[in-house]
């Protein structure tokens, strides 16, 4: 087998490459699972809490979002962890693998580093067949490490059961594995590859919210799917994990095959060719800012209206469990208000403000990011455009995309719940009500202006500020943390609109804090080199 | 245009990036209407100087004036009168080349649509694809056209043509050549000889952020040895004592030496005296005149030697 001489040595130098991201997304999945499972029994101590959530969970709009809620009859934890937490993981687990195998395989190509490694004595497939070996072989460590990690976390879950659950999130990470290959080969640049992929798996993952919503057909064409069939912890049975390993050999067959019929570096779907001038929008560095996170900010959109949607569908609900749930309805007291479905809804809207936080980040990243890839310099070296015009376009485009993602998550949750409570003023209200995170989400987005203008190296700190916040407003009121932290954190002085009065300086007081913070950041930009 | 003599006037330009002394002391003068050459070693200084020229980068002490202005505090004023390409250009993956030339041509406040795809067509650059999908060399020619599509009064280019194949090297240098006869400035950073031997008027050479040498080729020429191989009529006497003589080789009636330039007259008399049956003297090459100033690091070791 020459086509494959080298792989081994190929494993070893990816593992090297990546002895920090692989163990940080392992890490990151095992947190993100076994935390949340951890705070189950926090806030559903009893069978009939835990039967109440049952039927919160029993409406459309979760079903789709979650899962096909086997063993609701008798809700356990651990048919509450199947059916709430099994179908975000395992996206979780399908977009590391699709992550992975394209950074080792078709960004490797498109990076030129494969051309030189194959001059040397590797095989034709050794690349990615390397990059499958190790991928998959994540997966199966993550599924491992899961499945014995959640009986220690939360011992009412069996060990059988939790293995069969894991041994689903690996199936999928695996069959996804398998897919990027696919897109990898058909691809000519890793984006692309990615974009496939993942739309793969958005289809998959709405194909089983479709079949779960009916009599279940569509699941069964759906990987996610098949995992949630495996009914882990209620009835459990292991042949569905067949079909994946099925489709994952069948899958690898099509990546070889295609990966035998095509050239170095070159894709069997060509790039499109983009315009040969520039339409009249591009015209300056706002509408520039705006086109090159035109992706970013569409995906923020979509998600946000998407999400506000079901907080408006669920406020209800979410109430009736609140008001019967003794745990739930202190975290709830804590956070500051009554218990009715309007309470929920702005529970929920702060969440998102916060993590629209994590847009403004991003969206304000961007001037970091640009001068540190080098394309500010003919910008700014070669045009009469100055650094605080270039700087404070870039913001506007961020203020911009906030009043879009805000303002999408409002108008979701607000015309849903407009039509729930049958009052359409309730639309204009909820809207306004989401309008009101803006002011903290731009100290966010001032913070990371900060840091730019003064160490530009640091801009990345904003991130742990941002996580801080986050940690801080989801669990500060359970864990009793002190006033004068919590205070720290800007969303801790919104009102909760709608239950909550409205009162105009504290929002003075961030929007100006922003400001000033903008201010210093540019002002210390325009002083310092361009690095 | 500008009238004034000078389009550059830099003196001790110093800068500091921590330890590192990247520029230390050094003077660059370019006239206004020449094509001027930037020579040096790697990590000379070359695109430190042109940063701060760009306003980019501050100096830490010294002078620098570009187009009678500051490059620092005039900068946005000045950019609309120069242009520039850097020596890897850099571009946003999903714009496309012809996107990405029309928009640096808005921010200058327009482009001549006619120039741009005149230079398109000359430098045979497809302006529809992203720029993600341009080779290294296609990269640098939307950065070409773009700078050469603005007619600024100064062109600041940083080692514009690496990667570009000898036909579009011949292209640019027709460019530069337009460029000069329509009397704009050319500041030209190269490592590629002959680029700056035909294009050049005069080269200024920097060693660890200093000027070495400055002038024009012919001058630089000057300042080196040519290299002298006779057969005389008789054995030569003397001639190891005259001044400017260096490798002295005599075998029998057969003479081979290097001579300093300055010093070609007196030992040309001394050899007629002798009487010269054949000559073949040889100007330094333009690889040996680079060479004599890029490799003298060692000889006279400055602290800078230590630049990382
Ligand atoms: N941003 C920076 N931070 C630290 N050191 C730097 C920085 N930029 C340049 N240097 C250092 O300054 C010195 C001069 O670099 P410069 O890029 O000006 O050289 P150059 O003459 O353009 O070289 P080349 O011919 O390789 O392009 C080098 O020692 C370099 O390492
Ligand atoms: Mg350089």
């Amino acid at each position: 087998m020459s086509t494959l001489r080298g792989t081994g040595a190929l494993v070893r130098l990816i593992l090297r490459r990546d002895r920090v991201r692989i163990p940080a997304w392992i890490l990151g999945v095992a947190v993100f699972l076994l935390g949340s499972v951890a705070t189950f029994p926090v806030a559903l101590d009893s069978a009939a809490d835990r039967q109440a959530r049952a039927a919160l969970m029993n409406n459309p709009a979760t079903v789709v979002l979650t899962g096909p809620g086997f063993g609701q009859r008798d809700y356990t934890f651990g048919a509450m962890v199947a059916n709430e937490m099994g179908g975000m993981t395992a996206v979780l687990v399908a977009l590391m693998s699709i992550l992975l195998l394209v950074r080792h395989s078709r960004h490797e190509e498109e990076s030129g580093r494969v051309e030189l490694l194959r001059a040397g004595v590797v095989g034709r497939h050794a690349p990615l067949t390397a990059a499958l070996v190790t991928v998959i072989g994540v997966n199966l460590v993550l599924g491992a490490l899961l499945g014995f990690a959640l009986p220690v976390v939360l011992p009412e879950l069996s060990t059988a059961g939790s293995l069969l659950f894991a041994a689903g999130l690996a199936m999928v990470g695996t069959v996804f594995t398998a897919v990027a290959a696919v897109t990898a080969q058909l691809m000519e640049h890793g984006r692309a590859a990615v974009g496939a992929a993942a739309s793969l798996l958005a289809l998959s993952y709405a194909l089983r919210g479709a079949g779960d919503l009916g009599d279940g057909t569509l699941s069964w064409l759906s990987p996610i799917g098949w995992s949630q069939r495996t009914r882990a912890y209620v009835d459990g049975t292991g042949w569905p994990l067949l079909l994946g390993v099925a489709l994952t050999v069948l899958l690898l067959f099509g990546a070889f095959l295609l990966r035998s019929r095509r050239d170095e570096g070159a894709g069997l779907v060509r790039g499109r060719s983009g315009r040969a001038t520039a339409s009249a929008l591009l015209s300056g560095p706002f509408t520039l800012a705006l086109r090159l996170q035109r992706g970013v900010l569409t995906g923020w959109t979509i998600g946000f209206v998407l999400f506000g949607a079901f907080v408006g569908a669920i406020g209800e609900q979410a109430a009736v469990f609140v008001r019967e749930n003794e745990m739930a309805r202190r975290y709830f007291e804590q956070a500051g208000g009554a218990d009715s479905a309007e309470t929920m809804i702005a529970t929920y809207l702060s969440l998102m403000g916060m993590v629209a936080g994590g847009f403004a980040l991003q969206s304000a990243g961007l001037l970091r990011a640009e001068e540190s890839a080098g394309r500010v310099e003919p910008l700014l070296g070669g045009t009469p455009l100055s650094r605080s015009r270039w700087a404070l376009s870039g913001l506007a485009a961020t203020l911009c995309g906030s009043v879009l993602v805000m303002g999408g998550a409002g108008l979701g949750a607000g015309l849903v719940y407009a039509g729930t409570s049958g009052d359409p003023s309730n639309a204009a209200r909820i809207l306004g009500a989401a309008l009101a995170y803006l002011p903290a989400v731009w100290v966010l987005a001032g913070l990371s202006t900060l840091l730019f203008g003064v160490l530009p190296g640091a801009t990345g700190l904003s991130w742990l500020v941002l996580t801080g916040i986050v940690f801080v407003g989801m669990f500060g009121p359970l864990l009793r943390v002190p006033d004068r932290i919590s205070d720290l954190s800007p969303f801790a002085h919104v009102p909760m609109l709608p239950t909550e009065e409205f009162t105009p300086v504290p929002l003075l007081v961030l929007a100006a804090t922003a400001v000033l913070l903008t201010a210093i950041g540019v002002a210390r930009y325009r002083r310092r080199d361009t690095a | 245009m500008n009238s004034d003599p000078t389009a550059v006037t830099i003196s001790g330009l110093t800068k500091n990036f921590g330890p590192t002394h990247a520029l230390d002391g050094l003077d660059l003068s370019v006239r206004t209407g020449e094509v001027h050459g930037f020579l040096g070693p790697n990590g000379a200084g070359k695109t430190t100087t042109i940063r701060i020229l760009l306003g980019l980068l501050r100096a830490d002490s010294g002078e620098a004036r570009l187009l009678d202005g500051d490059p620092w505090h005039d900068a946005t004023e000045l950019h609309r009168r120069i242009a520039y390409v850097p020596g890897d250009v850099t571009l946003w993956p999903n714009l496309s080349g012809g996107e990405v030339i029309d928009l640096l041509g808005r921010l200058r406040g327009g482009i001549d649509q006619h120039r741009k795809e005149d230079l398109l067509r000359r430098f045979d650059l497809d302006p529809r694809k992203k720029a993600r999908t341009y080779s290294k060399g296609n990269r640098q020619k939307v950065g070409l056209v773009a700078a050469l599509a603005s007619e600024p009064e100064l062109l600041v280019l940083d080692e514009p043509t690496s990667g570009l194949d000898p036909l579009m090297e011949e292209t640019f240098r027709e460019c530069v050549r337009q460029q000069q006869r329509e009397g704009r400035t050319v500041l030209l950073s190269s490592h590629i000889l002959s680029e700056v031997e035909a294009l050049c008027d005069r080269v200024t050479i920097v060693r660890s952020g200093r000027t070495v040498e400055s002038g024009t080729l012919a001058e630089l020429r000057h300042l080196t040895r040519t290299s002298v191989t006779a057969e005389l009529s008789a054995a030569p006497e003397g001639l190891a004592e005259l001044s400017g003589v260096h490798d002295l080789e005599i075998t029998g009636t057969h003479v081979r030496c290097e001579v300093d330039t300055p010093h070609l007259d007196g030992v040309l008399r001394e050899l007629t005296a002798v009487g010269v049956r054949s000559l073949t003297s040889q100007p330094p090459t333009l690889e040996e005149l680079f060479l004599r100033h890029y490799e003298q690091r060692s000889e006279t070791s400055t602290p800078e030697g230590a630049n990382r």
